[in-house]
């Protein structure tokens, strides 16, 4: 639903780096976001290819690697992957446990990018 | 052609809002003006829940009031009306606030002489929930007709709440809402919140949703 503005930091970012690194075109862009985050992949793209129109990164693909929700138990600290769709109705497969704690899924990530 | 090649970015995609909403925070606690982000569907009460809060607080506590409603001032007017500071932010069709646009809402109010700011954001469960506003506290209400579903659709607002207030229970009697399945989803997400129930048209919960209020904004003026 927001993916204008997180395009347009994902942008900033990369044309810094791209400044920094001298780079003729940017090719590709590797993200990492998480499966709790409501991006959806082919708006992005098509912002994207708007905002960068005429820079460094016009015409470059983001690649999206969907990072998996990770929760921890309190009770046993046993850590699983789990379906944003069965969060409301967790229960720690080790010990039965309630108490569950989130500890990733929620990732906005730059992790690098392929550039001439 | 060119050889491609590999550049390290490494980079948090939203670090810049997470560092202003830090130095929102921080400002805020030299002031000791408490920041509370509420947030919920439109329609589920968040104007009605402020101008309740308001009318049972406003001689205990100084108010101010940041409204996110889109395109319209009319929030900004109700609460003004009850002789609170307020300013509207015109978020054209924004889906959420980001602290960039609440430091310019901090930055109209006479921030030293207030105890607490409420933060009206754009009426929405999802894009809310993923943007850090700088608030101290983050609250939010979901009302019976929307259903006891919701923790199961939107996993992420209900994760980051430090309360959850369930407002327009004066509709209970008419809906088939399961109030104890709710409670039980919401706190499979998050343990530690504060669920509150209340109805802003009879006024019942209100007392205890404002007894929260006033003993968080004591706790916060005291710490250091």
């Amino acid at each position: 639903m927001h993916e204008l503005p997180v395009t347009e930091s994902i942008l900033k970012i990369v044309i810094k780096h791209a400044e920094k690194n001298n780079v003729r075109q940017v090719v590709a862009i590797n993200l990492q976001i998480g499966k709790l985050s409501d991006l959806e992949d082919e708006w992005i793209q098509r912002y994207f290819d708007y905002l960068s129109k005429g820079t460094l990164a016009e015409g470059a693909r983001l690649k999206i690697e969907r990072m998996p929700i990770m929760m921890q138990c309190s009770n046993c600290s046993t850590s699983y992957e789990t379906e944003a769709s069965n969060l409301g109705e967790l229960v720690c497969p080790a010990c039965g446990g309630k108490n569950i704690a989130l500890v990733s899924g929620r990732e906005y990530y730059i992790k690098d990018m392929e550039v001439q | 052609m060119d050889e491609v090649r590999l550049i390290e970015v490494k980079e948090e995609i939203l670090a810049d809002n997470v560092k202003v909403a830090a130095e929102v925070r921080e400002r805020l606690r030299k002031t000791k003006t408490m920041l509370l982000n509420l947030m919920s569907s439109p329609g589920s009460g968040k104007t009605s829940l402020i101008l309740q809060t308001i009318a049972k607080l406003k001689d205990n506590l100084r108010l101010g009031v940041i409204e996110a409603d889109i395109e319209s001032k009319v929030d900004a007017e109700k609460v003004a009306a009850q002789g609170i500071s307020a300013v509207q932010l015109r978020t054209g069709g924004f889906c959420h606030l980001d602290a960039t646009m609440v430091t310019q809402g901090i930055e109209a109010l006479p921030v030293k002489d207030l105890d607490i700011i409420i933060i009206e954001n754009v009426g929405n469960l999802v894009c809310p929930a993923e943007f850090d506003t700088g608030a101290h506290k983050n609250v939010m209400i979901l009302s019976v007709p929307e259903g006891d579903d919701k923790p199961l659709k939107y996993p992420l607002m209900f994760s980051i709440c430090d309360v959850l207030l369930v407002n327009k229970i004066d509709y209970l009697s008419l809906s088939n809402f399961d109030m104890s399945a709710l409670r039980k989803r919401v706190l499979a997400l998050n343990p530690g919140i504060t669920i509150i129930e209340v109805s802003c048209v009879t006024g019942s919960g209100i007392e205890d949703w404002t007894n929260w209020l006033k003993r968080e904004v004591d706790i916060f003026k005291q710490s250091k």
